[in-house]
């Protein structure tokens, strides 16, 4: 990017009021750059690359300590490959009390400290404070140094170390791209990292990190081997489904419920986040459910039972039926599993009384394996103790009841919106409010659709 | 040959036999099955509210089941709960530690419970006699930092943890009940599904994890990624388990073919991911990213469809609303004062922490 000759960005001196800026360029020729170079299509998304890499120190504005790319004539220098990430720099507070040390020396007033680089000093003098004749001291040494190079040269290196510091310990307010996530921060993640000074300091009184705490995995035993042995056979032994299916019931799934998804359908009449009408809330909360709501009943027993007013319509169909006791026991069940751990036994027991025992009043119809499996595990009662029979008779109503549930009148006239018909003309008005209903949903979808391509 | 020799010799017999019968199941793949299917249209949603009054790091955050309140945690040592329809903090609690990295609320909404580096997760009730909220439990008996932590009821919770381990703990007395070892890696992150059978875990052992929460066994394993599983949540179906990963990448794993289905992943995207979450049909998924962003893929044709780049920092947690009407990120941003850098009051404005509501 530096290379001029070879289409890199053009770095020039800038002739500005007193003097002359050697080796810039401006924001507007970075983001150029990256967008020529890097295929970027989008300007916003050059300059949040650019950013990010101004961020972590790779270049830096000449007059600003906050390091992002703009897009404007803004100037900016590269940064010296010494004090580039990639050299896995962490410095110490001593290097940094060094340096805000050296700049107090020189009487420039462009190395004037800023307020958060005063507040950083006083702090590192109180915490350095029986040592700060030696930092005093090879804050000189440096300053020494400095004054010997050539007068441009020490301009831009002054500029580059500035932008290094601001990179390790950033302005007040401004992202620190160093930061670690905690969580991560216990590990010896960085084996490269340079432990060495920035300005060469060697001091036997800087603390020690404890040496690599990386836990070396221990040698696995003969138990931890027959335990993997174990779990592989499990592995083994499980049917596993074609991916072809699941693959085709993924997209099923996706699709049916892509028109309930509000992040990608509109929902009606209204998304509240976006027009602060709340009708759409208040519609799923009430016990009147509209059709929208009630077809989603007939996707699965699990919606259907996810829903209060589907539970509550699928019990009353069961009713009809007379085995309503079916879901009330499955209900039961699922209330078990949220008791606190010292209500479990009782609870367990009423509803062993209830559902399974002989002369129950609402007997459930198990078979002989889940029943025999049943009654061993209520003589130590859990929270798991009906599960074999739960699953039973949800498969049980899966298949049987539930299909005829969908097929019922008190499903049907939910999802196609009839009132209690007195009379012919009754009817037919729903039927015709039914079509008129359906005819505006397509329509919505496809003005949805629409609005997707353009 | 020693006992050693012939068990290893054994293990590495059956891993063959199931990479072959996993391949045998394998005779399709999720593109081509989709390949028909147009990708879904560009996906731009707008900051609705933005979340003001943190002012540090927000490490994590969680809705309610009613999709109107959420939680979040900071590390400024307090624990927000907000009526993100308002932006008002309906409590904000002070935490002993500010050391929070995860945060949770209880589906019933009585209670929000946190955690972090202290190594264990503490309970608030919510709706305490008085008003007041006041730490109900102090579940102790993780030897890590606490990662995540997610109430299945309002008496039990799971915990995930530094230590490699994960808890289910019965709130009312305060104790574990059952553990879940096995991970060779912190344990980062993990998710319920709501059926008190199982849950998933991810860990930094580059692996993702399904427990039968009744016999505390691990019943599969999914790797596939190549650094840190940061993130993970299960598909709205229920079958399959979305994950995040240091390694830039996200993947869909099914349950019931016991492998990797698909691999989110970009050239241009090469930071961490840190979050994940589903929209409500499972169509969308959006994962906040290392780079400050948040991604939203089309889970099905493995393409990005959008981009929330709101964030000056990294996004250190996303949600979606169980009506799956909005999505609320946290990060880890800062603002950048408008004006220069002198005078006192910039010390008030920085670090001021904010979280967006998108939809």
């Amino acid at each position: 990017m530096q290379d001029e000759k070879t289409g890199g960005v053009p770095i020039r001196t800038v002739k500005s009021f007193l003097s002359k800026i050697p080796s810039v360029v401006s924001g507007t020729d970075i983001v150029q750059w990256l967008m020529k170079n890097l295929c970027i299509d989008d300007t916003a998304e050059a300059i949040h690359l650019g950013s990010l890499i101004a961020a972590h120190g790779y270049f830096f504005p000449i007059s600003d300590h906050v390091l992002t790319l703009k897009d404007d004539g803004t100037f900016y220098r590269f940064q010296s490959p010494y004090f580039w990430p990639s050299n896995c720099w962490e410095p110490e507070n001593t290097d940094y009390a060094i340096y805000l040390c050296k700049r107090t020396m020189q009487n420039k007033a462009r190395l004037e400290l800023a307020d958060y680089e005063a507040e950083n000093l006083a702090r590192l003098q109180r915490a350095f404070a029986r040592k700060w004749e030696f930092i005093f001291m090879q804050a000189e040494a440096q300053v020494k140094i400095d004054r010997k190079k050539d007068k441009v040269e020490r301009k831009i290196l002054d500029s580059q170390e500035r932008a290094f510091w601001d990179v390790h310990r950033p302005v007040p307010g401004c992202v620190n791209t160093t930061e670690m996530d905690i969580r991560k921060c216990r590990r010896e993640r960085n084996p490269h990292r340079v432990r060495k000074s920035v300005y060469g300091v060697t001091d036997e009184t800087q603390a020690q990190n404890p040496a690599n705490t990386t836990q070396t995995a221990r040698k696995p035993t003969r138990e931890d081997v027959q335990k993997e042995i174990s779990f592989l056979n499990t592995q083994l032994d499980r049917h596993c489904i074609k991916m072809s299916k699941v693959a085709d019931s993924l997209m099923g799934y996706t699709e049916q419920f892509m028109e309930y998804d509000p992040l990608v359908s509109s929902p009606e009449p209204s998304n509240p986040w976006i027009s602060d009408d709340a009708t759409y809330w208040d519609l799923e909360a009430s016990k009147d459910p509209n059709q929208h709501r009630v077809k989603k009943w007939g996707f699965s027993l699990d919606e259907a039972l996810r829903d209060p007013a589907g539970r509550e319509q699928f019990l009353k169909f069961l009713e009809s039926e007379f085995s309503s006791e079916n879901l009330r026991f499955w209900l039961a069940v699922q209330d078990l599993k949220r008791q606190p751990l010292q209500d479990v036994a009782t609870r367990a027991q009423e509803i062993w009384q209830e559902f399974l025992a002989e002369g129950a009043p609402s007997s459930i119809n198990l078979d002989s394996h889940s029943y025999e499996v049943t009654s061993q595990n209520i003589k130590d009662p859990g929270r798991f103790s009906f599960e074999d029979a739960q699953e039973h008779i949800f498969k049980l109503m899966k298949s049987d009841s539930y299909s005829r549930f969908l097929r019922s009148s008190i499903y049907q006239d939910l999802l196609l919106a009839r009132k209690k018909p007195e009379s012919e003309q009754g009817r037919r008005t729903s039927l015709e409010k039914f079509t008129r209903s359906v005819g505006k949903s397509l329509t919505g979808k496809r003005l949805t659709g629409l609005m997707q391509s353009s | 040959m020693g006992e050693m020799e012939q068990l290893r010799k054994e293990a590495e017999s059956l891993k063959d036999q199931i990479t072959a019968a996993r391949k045998a199941v394998a005779d399709a793949t999720l593109p081509d099955t989709v390949s028909s299917t147009a990708v879904v249209g560009r996906v731009q949603l707008k900051t609705r509210k933005t979340l003001r009054g943190h002012l540090a790091k927000i490490y994590a955050m969680h809705w309610a089941t009613d999709a109107k309140l959420c939680v979040s945690a900071s590390q400024d040592g307090k624990l927000i709960v907000w009526d993100t329809l308002t932006t008002n903090k309906v409590n904000a609690i002070p935490l002993k530690s500010s050391w929070v990295m995860t945060c949770a609320y209880a589906p019933s909404g009585n209670m929000v419970a946190c955690g972090g580096l202290d190594n264990m997760c503490s309970i608030y009730n919510l709706k305490g006699k008085d008003g007041n909220v006041k730490v109900m439990r102090e579940l102790a008996a993780h030897t890590g930092y606490l990662s995540c932590c997610r109430f299945l009821s309002d008496s039990e919770i799971i915990t995930s943890s530094g230590d490699c381990t994960c808890l289910l703990w019965d709130i009312e007395t305060g104790t574990q009940k059952t553990t879940f070892a096995g991970h060779l890696g912190d344990c980062m992150s993990l998710a319920v599904p709501g059926d008190f059978k199982t849950f998933v875990s991810g860990a930094c052992d580059f692996t993702a994890k399904l427990w039968d929460i009744r016999d505390s066994n691990c019943t599969h394993t999914f790797s596939g990624h190549e650094s840190d599983v940061n993130a993970i949540a299960f598909f709205p179906n229920g079958n399959a388990v979305i994950t995040g990963s240091d390694d830039a990448t996200c993947k869909l794993f099914d349950l019931r073919s016991d492998q990797e289905l698909i691999t989110y992943q970009d050239s241009s995207i090469m930071c961490g991911v840190t979050s994940i979450a589903p929209s409500l049909s499972g169509r969308l998924i959006l994962a906040g990213y290392d780079d400050f962003n948040v991604n939203i893929w089309d889970s099905l044709k493995a393409e990005r469809v959008g981009v929330l780049a709101g964030h000056d920092n990294r996004v250190s947690c996303i949600g979606v609303s169980t009506d799956g009407m909005a999505c609320c990120t946290g990060s880890w941003d800062s603002f950048l004062p408008s004006f220069s850098f002198k005078g006192q009051d910039n010390v008030m404005r920085l670090c001021k922490q904010n979280k967006q509501q998108y939809l």
